[in-house]
């Protein structure tokens, strides 16, 4: 049985988590810490669970074991004014997406700033110009989700998130479907922000260049044995992992037996 | 000649066990509409070896075979030995993602009795969340009432509209085509007595008290329940719900409150509407068998006064919440399909419609009961 105590330098701790749906159990036991201002990969194959472990992380669905640690204090367990005090520190992106299709690009950011700020709502409109602005998206907030692109209505769910300057921000595919450019201001976005605003980072990828680029921490889902494979630095586990499944992800699956002789 | 070669490559797969291991030998030419021989097969589980020497071209269906038997035998990584290069490559591939170890399956194999208990304790489950459901509606009522619920007022204005006056023209069809349908029935009878003037008392009450109310009701249940069903059951698809959830909005404030005033706010103004309407309706079918429109007012006046009048619209109110709890508890409880967007919305007229029906009746008792 692992330690179920938080560690107390950590941001997030996550402590003896167990997933499932129903009787379907789709991870146990994981166990990892996020510090302040790290970049931190959920990675694993496609359908592992690692849109699940976000949901579990934001509050969205209860573990089945184990709990959720922010700033040493239990997630999990918390009532629910406490738990909303956090949630107002997240920014969620979702992987559809999932902008309120009955507003504009721009209210759906201002929205959550005229309910949880006092701002004057010229303010909050030129906030929202800003986030779009920082996602590439100028000039489309009266556009509505259905009317641009799948990439483009990724990058306007980011500025969402993005509304509240949230300390953690969630990002669950946020890569997927944009060109290697946007790709690639993506990741220089996502570092800026945590330097200007020291934000911490909980990303959902499969790009190993973004990845190497921008990750200092992560978290490998193995689905073949329902848990963590390892934790650590990715650029680590890449070469100096123990989990052969961890070394072969990481490499594109061209790791043989080289990681181990040489 | 082809054919003799077709015989000759028959698909075939034989089981052999010698000295307790067992060998499974394919051959043949395996192809989609030729069936198998299959000899040996038994309960011997899974071969050690196979051979595959005398095995020619095959499709989909040999590997389909062999999963199948991979299946049934329910070994997680069975021994490939002595399977062809192609052969074996393509199992290999098959057999790398474990299936998902799930109750998938074993609803088939359950008893009846099982089935019909857990049939009845579902029906019984969604009866319990339905009222929870209208519990919380009751609950975020009295937040907005002490003024900690929100929305957006342009939702609201939105519902108003969509709700109010866009059902204007079917409303008025609808009701006026009622109206004369009540007008010739009663005609019908009678015109026998020689008592046509009573019409008017019988289309009015009958507007006032039923079918102005019943027939606006079931209108807004096709029409609006069914468009919050599917509007709110798309957006919980597209997971807009659960985004709503993050940034600290509670979606039942957010998205039931809005509705339900809007519709509770233009229920008894449609049912007002709708009576008028089906009044002119028998007017003018009166006016036809020779009742002047003065005199069937001025008869319909001596029974239809303020109490009777406001029956309907008292109970448009309770109507109004039924299809506005109905279609918002439908869409809120939808799954994440396309498919299940659609179940939704019919379940939400279904329901609503069912629950109107039966408020109604209970009205009529009380009613009755009350001598109005
Ligand atoms: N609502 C649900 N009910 C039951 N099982 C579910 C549900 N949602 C997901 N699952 C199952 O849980 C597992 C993990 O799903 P999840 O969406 O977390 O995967 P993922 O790692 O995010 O995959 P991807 O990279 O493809 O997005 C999958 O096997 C999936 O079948
Ligand atoms: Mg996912």
């Amino acid at each position: 049985m692992s330690d179920l105590t938080p560690d107390p330098e950590a941001k997030i701790s996550v402590r003896g988590l167990t997933m499932a749906y129903g009787s379907f159990v789709v991870m146990t036991d994981l166990n990892f810490d996020i510090r302040e201002k790290d970049i931190f990969i959920i990675m694993g194959g496609s359908g592992c669970g690692k849109s699940t472990l976000l949901r579990q992380m934001i509050g969205l669905m209860e573990p089945k074991k184990g709990e959720v640690f922010y700033n040493g204090a239990s997630f999990t367990a918390a009532q629910d004014a406490e738990r909303m005090a956090f949630i107002r520190r997240f920014g969620v992106m979702y992987q559809t997406g999932a902008l309120w299709s009955s507003m504009t690009l721009a209210e759906n950011i201002t929205m959550p700033l005229e309910e949880h700020t006092e701002l004057k709502p010229k303010e909050i409109l030129d906030l929202a110009r800003y986030k779009l602005a920082l996602v590439g998206l100028s000039g489309y907030e009266d556009y509505y989700p259905d009317q641009v692109s799948g990439g483009m209505n990724k990058r306007a769910g980011i500025a969402r998130a993005l509304a509240l300057d949230p300390e953690v921000l969630f990002l669950d595919e946020p890569g997927a479907g944009l060109d290697p450019l946007s790709s690639q201001r993506l990741d220089e976005l996502i570092l800026r922000l945590r330097d200007s605003l020291g934000s911490t980072f909980v990303i959902v990828t499969h790009e190993l260049a973004s990845i190497f680029a921008i990750a200092n921490n992560s978290v490998f889902l193995d689905t073949v044995t329902r848990t963590q494979g390892a934790t650590g630095d990715p650029k680590h586990l890449r070469d100096d992992s123990t989990n052969e499944a961890v070394r072969l992800f990481l490499n594109r699956g061209e790791t043989t037996d080289t990681a181990t002789t040489s | 000649m082809p054919r003799r070669k077709e015989t000759a490559n028959i698909p075939k797969a034989v089981w052999k066990g010698d000295s307790g291991k067992t060998a499974l030998e394919i051959s043949g030419d395996w192809k989609l509409g030729v069936q198998p021989e299959i000899s040996g097969e038994g309960d011997v589980g899974w071969p050690d070896t196979f051979v595959t020497d005398r095995l020619g071209t095959f499709d989909s269906t040999l590997p389909a075979y062999l999963l199948r038997k991979v299946r049934e035998v329910g070994i997680e990584s069975p021994p490939l030995d002595g399977l062809r290069e192609d052969l074996r490559g393509l199992m290999e591939l098959a057999l790398k993602v474990p299936e998902r170890g799930d109750a998938k399956s074993r609803n088939e194999d359950l008893h009846s009795i099982t089935r019909l208990g857990m049939k009845s304790s579902k029906k019984w489950l969604s009866l319990m969340s339905f009222l929870e459901f209208t519990g919380d509606t009751v609950l975020a009522i009295l937040r907005f009432a002490v003024g900690k619920a929100g929305f957006r007022a342009r939702d609201f204005w939105l519902t108003v509209q969509e709700c109010g006056v866009n059902a204007l023209p079917i409303v008025a069809l609808i009701s006026f085509l009622i109206g004369m349908i009540l007008a010739f029935v009663g005609n019908v009878q009678l015109a026998s007595f020689g008592a046509s003037l009573y019409i008017a008392d019988l289309v009015g009450i009958a507007m006032v008290r039923e079918m102005g109310v019943m027939m606006t009701a079931i209108i807004m249940s096709g029409r609006t329940g069914a468009a919050f069903a599917a509007h709110i059951g798309s957006m919980n698809a597209n997971q807009e719900i659960d985004a709503l959830k993050t940034f600290g909005f509670n979606p039942f404030d957010f998205l039931v409150l809005p509705r339900l005033f809007a519709l509770v706010l233009m229920m008894p103004l449609l049912t007002i509407y709708a009576n008028v309407i089906g009044i002119l309706g028998g007017m003018l079918v009166a006016a036809g068998v020779g009742i002047p429109p003065k005199l069937f007012l001025t008869e319909m006046l001596t029974i239809v006064d303020l109490t009777q009048g406001s029956l309907g619209v008292i109970k448009s109110v309770f109507f109004g919440v039924a299809i506005a709890i109905a279609g918002c508890y439908h869409g809120m409880r939808s799954g994440s399909s396309s498919a299940a967007v659609g179940e939704a919305t019919t379940r939400a007229v279904v329901s609503s419609i069912t629950v109107i029906i039966i408020l109604d009746s209970a009205f009529a008792v009380i009613f009755t009961f009350l001598e109005i």
